[in-house]
């Protein structure tokens, strides 16, 4: 019954994230662009505007200019995300890939680094007055899921700790349609189900930044109207 | 003048607290019936507005990536939260970049998401009410579209996209802003934003070349609808008359008298700005920029060159090609459009101009960069000519150069605080107010290093300029053309020697 509930929770939960981002990147990706708008001084090639692009979305180039505090703490947010989430692949594949065992103990400790930068990112929500003025309630609850989401990973390794194999049993018996019974402990429930509601909540909130980003024409247009001619749309490339 | 309080110059800039509501009270004059219906929009606000704002917004939104994608992509960081100049000066909460979005935001998230149609409390999202609406007319009519806010956002969300769409969606329900309107109305009918005929503008070039002739003792030509004529140049309007405006245009005769460049001005299209680039509107936009290239085929010119002007530069550098193009017919080995600044810095570089930089010695100078030209525009090769070029020219013209803060110049550069159709005295409290920040950095180095003039190469920034800097114990006359510096340097062969 639990495993039953848990294994469509998270097909579900899957077909949301992927059917839901799918339609948001298509929407994006199949609006026109009418002008060039690259905030200058931008690239002039492309190869420019894909250096300019990796630095946004790896060193958070822009946000750094801005604001050191909310750099550090969201940078180290999103590396120590990374960590974490590749670490956790060792419940997905059998065997365990090499370099996902080499990752497991910085993967742990990203796990506070992620804990750290979240609290960060939370007291300049509160203390900052601007940054309080635009904070609405699902800012705060966006910040509680991920939060929750680490404070019970942590609690299974050194609270109660969680029967991974059995874990992994069910893990990959979702992902072969072969499902295996789930580990009955609530916070191992509390982990998967706060898992599940990120996944779904993704496609229609503000973690859409995500894909986003790469949609930027402020970003990802090249400075190169003097060379190369811009149509304006869909409608008038195809009339030419 | 003034019944309100003009800001303070610290010495050191600060940010303000949060005064809600601060600037609830600031909007423009509305729109008559008349300069609505003469660009196709409802005279006064349409019975069913609700309906017909949210069928635009839609309309927008579909034809629009960067709408589409800034909608969805803002995660509430406050990185642009201190980056408005018009919240550094007036302290308004709904002046910072995200809030100013968020206007916007709130109604998108009611009408078109999911999340606010069923859990509208949660995300924030509103009804489109007689209120919001009202906010909408206030608010984004105290945006500059400078895109300062853009540059510092992790994603790039430009501020200015909201503006224009916001006011795209007012003027197709009859809620136009006077000024913009009335003024495009004017370049339709008559061919530049003041209304300025060929006759009265023939008039005024040729009483300036009788000035150049009695200071200088050279005939220096203005040359008006002449076919033939090797290069178009397009200029703002201003330069025929505003001051400083109008010596930065004598420069430019200077500069293509000295060079031996046929040139002419088009009566037709004597008008380089584009003010429906304010109103957001692509079709306005598109029909403007078609008169350049009408003229310029019809004066069979093989060169177009845009005068000083920041919005300008930006619609002709970033847009013209997509929007009247293309401009195949002019010469390729010059660029396409070139701007007043390449063409004389080009001069320079080759040595073909002699310039006498103590005929500026009065002045210590510094440079403010247009936000349009610096964010939204290029000169030169490379990225950030647009920055070089312009320095390079006045210090080839000056002695005495020094650049303000380095995070209030180049891309991180303030706005004059009347650019994006903001430039009319019915928005004087919040000119003055977002002046604030580039005075701040103006009265650094002015006390520390003793500058005397900042120099611009944008009509509004000059005109803005010279109504405001009194207000801040400047001259007015302290700011100064770009090419009126040139004017000044600039030694012709055969001037009479003083
Ligand atoms: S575009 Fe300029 S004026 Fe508008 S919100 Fe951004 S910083 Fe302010
Ligand atoms: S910087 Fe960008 S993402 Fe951050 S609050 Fe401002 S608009 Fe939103």
């Amino acid at each position: 019954m639990l495993t039953a509930g848990y294994a469509l929770l998270f097909y579900a939960a899957t077909a949301l994230l992927l059917g839901g981002l799918a339609h948001k990147v298509r929407q994006y990706a199949r609006a026109p662009v009418p002008l060039k708008i690259p905030i200058m001084p931008a690239p002039t090639t492309k190869s420019g505007v894909v250096w300019r692009m990796a630095r946004e979305v790896a060193l958070f180039e822009s946000l750094f200019k801005s604001c050191k505090w909310t750099w550090l703490f969201g940078w180290m947010f999103h590396a120590a995300l990374l960590l974490v989430v590749l670490r956790h692949l060792r419940y997905f594949t059998e065997p365990v890939w090499g370099w996902v065992v080499l990752l497991q103990p910085f993967g742990l400790y990203a796990g506070f680094a992620m804990l750290a930068g979240l609290g960060g990112l939370w007291l300049r929500r509160l203390a900052v007055e601007r940054v309080r003025y635009i904070t609405g309630p699902s800012d705060h609850l966006m910040l509680a899921l991920l939060a929750g989401i680490a404070v019970t990973g942590f609690a299974m390794r050194y609270v109660a700790r969680t029967d991974i194999t059995a874990l992994k049993a069910f893990v990959l018996g979702l992902i072969y349609f072969d499902w295996q019974p789930i580990p009955a402990e609530p916070l191992l429930l509390l982990h998967l189900g706060l898992v599940a509601a990120l996944m779904i909540v993704f496609p229609f909130s503000k973690l859409l930044h995500a894909p986003g980003v790469f949609f930027s024409p402020a970003r990802n247009q090249a400075d190169d109207t003097r060379t190369r001619r811009h149509l304006a749309s869909r409608l008038e490339r195809a009339g030419r | 003048m003034a019944d309100f309080e003009v800001p303070t110059l610290d010495e050191v800039p600060r940010v303000p607290r949060l005064v809600e509501g601060a600037m609830r009270h600031s909007r423009p004059f509305a729109a008559a019936p008349e300069h609505q219906e003469a660009l196709g929009f409802p005279g006064q606000l349409v019975e069913d507005w609700h309906d017909k704002a949210i069928e635009k917004f839609g309309e927008i939104l579909d034809r629009s990536r960067p709408l589409r994608v800034y909608m969805d992509a803002c995660v509430k960081c406050g990185a642009c939260t201190d980056k408005c100049h018009y919240f550094l000066g007036t302290g308004d909460p709904k002046n910072m970049p995200v809030a100013r979005q968020d206007l916007l935001r709130k109604v998108y998230r009611r009408y078109f998401t999911p999340a606010g149609k069923w859990l509208p409390w949660l995300v924030g999202a509103e009804d489109l009410t007689e209120e919001v609406l009202d906010e909408w007319y206030s608010y984004f009519h105290q945006c500059s579209q400078c895109r300062r806010c853009s540059v510092y956002c992790p994603y790039g969300i430009d501020t200015a996209e909201f503006s224009m769409a916001a006011r795209e969606i007012m003027d197709h329900i009859g809620k136009g802003q006077k000024y913009c309107n009335e003024i495009l109305g004017k370049v339709h009918q008559i061919g530049n934003n003041l209304g300025l005929p060929a006759p009265a503008l023939a008039n005024t070039l040729e009483g300036l070349e009788e000035d150049i002739e009695e200071e200088t003792g050279v005939k220096v030509r203005l040359p008006l609808d002449e076919a033939g004529a090797e290069v178009l140049l397009v200029t703002p309007s201003a330069d025929f008359f505003a001051e400083p405006h109008v010596d930065g245009l004598i420069g430019y005769a200077k500069v293509f008298h000295q060079a031996g460049v046929s040139w002419t001005i088009s009566s037709y299209a004597s008008e380089a700005a584009n003010f429906a680039m304010f109103i957001g509107s692509y079709e306005q936009m598109k029909k403007v920029a078609e008169r350049i290239r009408k003229a310029a085929l019809e004066l069979g010119v093989k060169r177009i060159v845009v005068g000083e002007c920041g919005h300008a530069w930006r619609v002709a550098y970033s847009f013209w090609d997509t929007l009247a193009g293309p401009f195949d017919f002019l010469d390729p080995n010059y660029p396409v459009p070139q701007h007043i600044c390449e063409f004389t810095y080009d001069l320079i570089q080759r040595g073909e101009l002699t310039l006498d930089k103590s005929a500026n010695d009065h002045m210590t100078l510094t440079f403010h960069d247009s936000c349009n030209v610096a964010r939204g525009s290029r000169m030169g090769d490379a990225p950030g000519g647009q920055f070089e070029i312009p320095r390079a020219i006045i210090k080839a013209c000056c002695n005495n150069f020094v650049d303000m803060a380095a995070d209030t110049i180049r891309e991180a550069t303030f706005c004059c605080g009347g650019g994006g159709g903001l430039l009319t005295d019915d928005l004087m409290e919040l000119r003055v107010k977002g002046a604030q920040p580039r005075m701040q950095a103006l009265k650094q180095v002015a006390d520390a290093q003793g500058v005397t003039h900042m120099a611009a190469i944008c009509a509004i920034c000059k005109s803005q300029f010279a109504k405001v800097m009194p207000e801040y114990g400047f001259a007015m006359d302290a700011i100064v053309s770009v090419h009126q510096l040139v004017s000044n340097a600039i030694v012709l062969d055969g001037q009479k020697t003083t």
